[in-house]
């Protein structure tokens, strides 16, 4: 904590579905509107940290067969990564409280 | 393309999600249109590469380091073997690559200093003499492949400012030898043209160091006056703090300037020059028309120049052949305890990988690459290696003044230290040190990786052998037999030295140092009274035997030589006739101990009314008058005719390593008035049966009370003057002495090592032998034959490198032959006991060796 902004999108991109290497990036684009592109040097750098730290697995099972691309791997969040992911939010929402009562942030707009 | 970029990542990340990221960017290639978007995609690839691949390999090491750091803190004692093995040799390379490098490979620190270039007078037998004033003067003015040439004399003084009178170390120097050297003065002027003419006002130019002690470090030191042996001399300017000529304690400098009567003797031969040769003039070229040169003086000169040539050489080969030869040597010490650490450390690690086999198995078997693995144990080496350099560089900086004592005086050599290079030069061997001995293990570890999970316990069937370990060994014991040898034959060398006669008794002789300072004590008279006063109060000491002035003591002083001439006797211009010559007082004899062979010593009688005499040495007699007797003869020194009146024996006046010249002594009582002052006896030797120290305070007081203004220098005994003559020597064979110890221990501990882990292996296999009846007799037998054919094997090898050696420092060991059969002998004993206490332990573990239990644990 804080958790690095590359590790808690890719938690938040894998939070729902179990996503492969490529569909992270996608998902994160997508995600912040094409904010955030992951380049896949940082995003594998991050997955291999994310996995050593128990934040994330490899998933045995894969989706739908007609979906599936046999070569990739899969990561699923764990409960740990979860648990990781809701203190962070917790964190950043208090941070943007004070940020509101100090008269930055926008507000309730 | 892109999978050249991916190299870029740590292989075990490459392996890991090189695929994916290989089709994460086909795929981008495919979507994107056009040669711009291309490009940018490309130019991202790459830096995304880049960055994120360094990140990548951070992340590795920073994780190895950690893994390897918490592995130390849970074995600390190997750890600390490790690190300690890993900084005496380290250690030890540094200290000495440090001294070397003066040594060796700087150039000297003058202004093109490659052309600078030392000229000595030649005579057969003798390549480097000093020069004579008109000689000198001749030459410089004669030849014209050098740009500049200059003189000077060392010069010893005492100064009289403030405070005590001390002894000051200096040289006398022509006014261009500064400048040409390239060295201006820090502060003030330096010495010109006038300050050179005869009669000119004194002046002197002070060494930084002195400034800074006996002048506070004042700027208006600069135009004081002070007493140099009673004369005033004004302080004209202060030399830098890194210099320091012809000697490293020289702290003094005025211009060298010549007497009439120094021009007119081509005989009196005191000078050294050094010259620098003109651009394009090569040495052999300056040579040449040195040779030109000399021969036409010959022919002017006959007599005096008869066969006098000259040398040049550079300066920079000036370092002393010797000490050349002594820090090869040292070097050589050093790389072996260098290599013997790391084949030690590479066996340490090789034993702890083969019993970390399981682990690694386990993370093998886990997915660990072969890479991983292989880099994960070498950050733990360079590690380890690491933390032995920075110990063993500290132990450099606190190792290096012991060495530069090795090190002649006339190397200048400020403050050697370890500075930006020599930290470099330790950088590296660290590194491959730590290369070294963990790439071994490393690579062992990998090849039995896979196997290692596979059968139960036992490790190869019957004990597999070890060739790698013994021949590391083999390699350890045969590094460690030639340096016993090489430090055992030093160490004879100077027992040696030790066991030669110098031609005096020297137990239980103080001698000093009096100044005799000009102009008060330039006549004989003064002279005489002082002596008179002293001896009388000296002699009525208690213990004191006898007392005695002389010009120089032998080995503190090697020249003053003068030319001989006996009437009647043809001297061929090939021979050297000269003399060690001293004026002595009644006493001197007796108080040295020196024998007299026949007739009488000087005696009070032998004064300005009585007939000139002499006594000579042995050796003298016996170059001009052989198998007569030399009493009553006479011959031409010092220029006066002298009758012998007594022959003593041999002196080693130039110490116990060199042959010295014939030895002349005449009475001080009939010195001329002014005339070679230099020569009055100013060194007192006391001789008693008190300890020699005890009399220090008693004969200062009889000395302060003959003359309040008299200072007192170089108070020692006379066993002090022989063992400082020796003293390099001493050191020499203490530090390589050292390097064997460290040697000779490391590989007794490798050998230990090797063979516990050994018996360890086949503590099964010897069971099984016992229960089948083996006799504990035959399990010794088997174990310690293991152990003595790699002794042998070792030593063998050993015994030939260090003759090797031997032969190439054959400089070093006055005149001891390099095979001398004593040192070989008791090294190769030496080693086979090492070898043989080495193996005891394990030895005794294998036959207590219970075949039931060895057995069971199948």
């Amino acid at each position: 904590m804080p958790l690095p902004e590359a590790t808690f999108h890719i938690l938040m991109a894998v939070a729902e579905d179990d996503r492969h290497g490529y569909a992270i990036i996608q998902e994160v684009a997508t995600r912040t509107d094409g904010m955030l592109k992951l380049s896949p040097g940082t995003l594998y750098r991050s997955i291999q940290r994310m996995l050593e730290q128990g934040l994330i697995q490899e998933t045995a099972e894969r989706p739908a067969p007609e979906l599936d691309d046999e070569r990739r791997r899969y990561y699923r969040i764990t409960s740990f990564g979860r648990a990781v992911a809701k203190a962070e939010a917790r964190r950043l929402a208090q941070l943007v409280k004070l940020a509101r009562a100090s008269g930055f942030a926008p507000g309730r707009a | 393309m892109y999978r050249l970029l991916l190299l870029l990542y740590p292989s075990s990340f490459r392996a890991e999600y090189g695929e994916e990221m290989c089709r994460d960017f086909a795929r981008k290639r495919r979507q994107a249109s056009g040669f711009f978007a291309l490009a940018v995609l490309w130019a991202a690839a790459i830096g995304d590469a880049i960055r994120n691949g360094l990140a990548a390999h951070w992340d590795l090491l920073w994780q190895d380091v950690r893994y390897a750091s918490r592995k130390i803190r849970r074995a600390p004692g190997f750890a600390a073997t490790v690190v300690l093995v890993a900084a005496l040799g380290i250690g030890a390379t540094t200290a000495v690559f440090t001294v070397a490098d003066y040594v060796l490979a700087r150039p000297l620190p003058y202004l093109h200093a490659e052309r600078l270039v030392r000229m000595w007078g030649a005579r057969p037998g003798y390549s480097q003499l000093e020069l004579s004033p008109p000689n000198y003067l001749d030459w410089r003015a004669a030849a014209t492949s050098f740009e500049a040439m200059a003189a000077y004399s060392p010069w010893s003084t005492s100064m009289v400012g403030k405070g005590d009178p001390i002894q000051v170390e200096g040289a006398n120097v022509a006014a261009d030898l500064l400048p040409m050297l390239g060295i201006a003065p820090a502060m003030g002027r330096g010495f010109t043209a006038y300050d050179e003419r005869s009669g000119a006002p004194g002046v002197v130019m002070l060494g930084y160091g002195l400034w800074e002690s006996r002048f506070g470090g004042r700027m208006d030191a600069i135009g004081e006056k002070i007493l140099l042996d009673g004369d005033p001399h004004t302080i004209i300017g202060v030399m830098p703090p890194e210099f320091s000529f012809p000697q490293r304690r020289a702290q003094l400098w005025r211009p060298l300037r010549f007497a009439p009567a120094d021009l007119a003797d081509r005989r009196n031969i005191y000078l050294s020059a050094i010259a620098r040769r003109k651009p394009g003039v090569s040495l052999e070229q300056a040579r040449e028309e040195m040779r030109v040169i000399t021969a036409r003086l010959a022919t002017q000169y006959p007599k005096e120049n008869g066969a006098l040539s000259a040398t040049v050489a550079n300066l920079r080969d000036q370092v002393l052949v010797q000490s050349r030869t002594l820090v090869m040597a040292l070097l050589g010490a050093s790389v072996c305890v260098l290599l013997i650490a790391c084949t030690n450390l590479a066996n340490l690690l090789l034993a702890r990988a083969l019993s970390r086999q399981k682990e690694l198995a386990v993370r093998a078997s886990l997915g660990a690459g072969r890479e991983r693995l292989v880099r994960q144990l070498l950050t733990e080496s360079l590690l380890l290696a690491g933390l032995g350099g920075a110990l063993g560089i500290a132990g450099a900086n606190a190792f290096v003044p012991l060495l530069v004592t090795l090190v002649p005086t006339s190397l200048p050599m400020a403050n050697p230290s370890i500075d930006g290079r020599v930290l470099l030069f330790a950088v590296a061997i660290t590194v491959a040190t730590g290369l070294a001995f963990g790439v071994l293990p490393a690579l062992r570890a990998c090849r039995d990786g896979a196997s290692g999970l596979r059968e139960g316990s036992r490790s190869g069937v019957g004990g597999r052998k070890e060739p790698l370990r013994s021949a590391l060994v083999v390699a350890e014991v045969s590094l460690s037999v030639a340096l016993l040898i090489t430090s055992g034959l030093l160490i004879r060398a100077l027992w040696r030295l030790h066991a030669i006669d110098p031609g005096f008794q020297q137990a239980g002789v103080l001698t000093l140092r009096t100044a005799l300072p000009a102009p008060k004590y330039e006549n004989v008279v003064p002279r005489e009274a002082f002596y008179q006063r002293v001896l009388s109060g000296v002699r009525a000491l208690p213990g004191v035997q006898s007392a005695g002035f002389t010009s120089f003591l032998p080995i503190v002083v090697r020249g003053g030589v003068w030319a001989v001439d006996v009437t009647g006797q043809h001297q061929e211009p090939s021979e050297n006739h000269t003399a060690s010559l001293r004026f002595i007082t009644p006493g001197y004899f007796p108080a040295m101990g020196i024998p007299l062979k026949q007739g009488r010593g000087v005696e009070e009688s032998d004064d300005t009314t009585a007939p000139p005499v002499a006594v000579v040495s042995e050796s003298f007699a016996q170059r001009y008058w052989p198998g007569q007797n030399a009493i009553g003869r006479s011959f031409q020194i010092a220029f006066g005719t002298r009758t012998i009146v007594g022959v003593a024996g041999n002196v080693r006046v130039r110490g116990l390593e060199a042959s010295s010249e014939p030895q002349v002594y005449l009475s001080s009582r009939q010195m001329r008035d002014r005339f070679i002052v230099w020569y009055a006896p100013k060194d007192l030797a006391v001789r008693s049966t008190a300890h020699p120290t005890s009399l220090t305070a008693a004969i200062r007081a009889i000395i302060h009370d003959a003359d309040p203004q008299q200072p007192i220098s170089d108070v020692q005994t006379l066993t002090e003057i022989v063992e400082s003559n020796t003293a390099s020597r001493r050191v020499q064979a203490r530090v390589l002495g050292a390097f064997a110890a460290i040697a000779f221990l490391l590989a007794a501990v490798g050998i230990h090592g090797l063979l516990s882990f050994s018996v360890s292996q086949r503590t099964q296999e010897i069971g099984v032998r016992m229960a089948l009846g083996a006799k504990s007799g035959q399990i010794l037998s088997l174990i310690l034959g293991e152990s003595s054919r790699l002794a042998i094997a070792g030593v063998m090898l050993g015994a030939g490198l260090g003759y090797g050696a031997g032969r190439a420092m054959q400089s070093l060991l006055a005149g001891l032959d390099p095979g001398d059969s004593a040192t070989f002998a008791t090294a190769m004993a030496l080693a086979v006991t090492m070898t043989l206490a080495g193996s005891l332990i394990p030895t005794a573990r294998a036959v207590r060796v219970d075949p039931a239990v060895a057995v069971r644990a199948e």
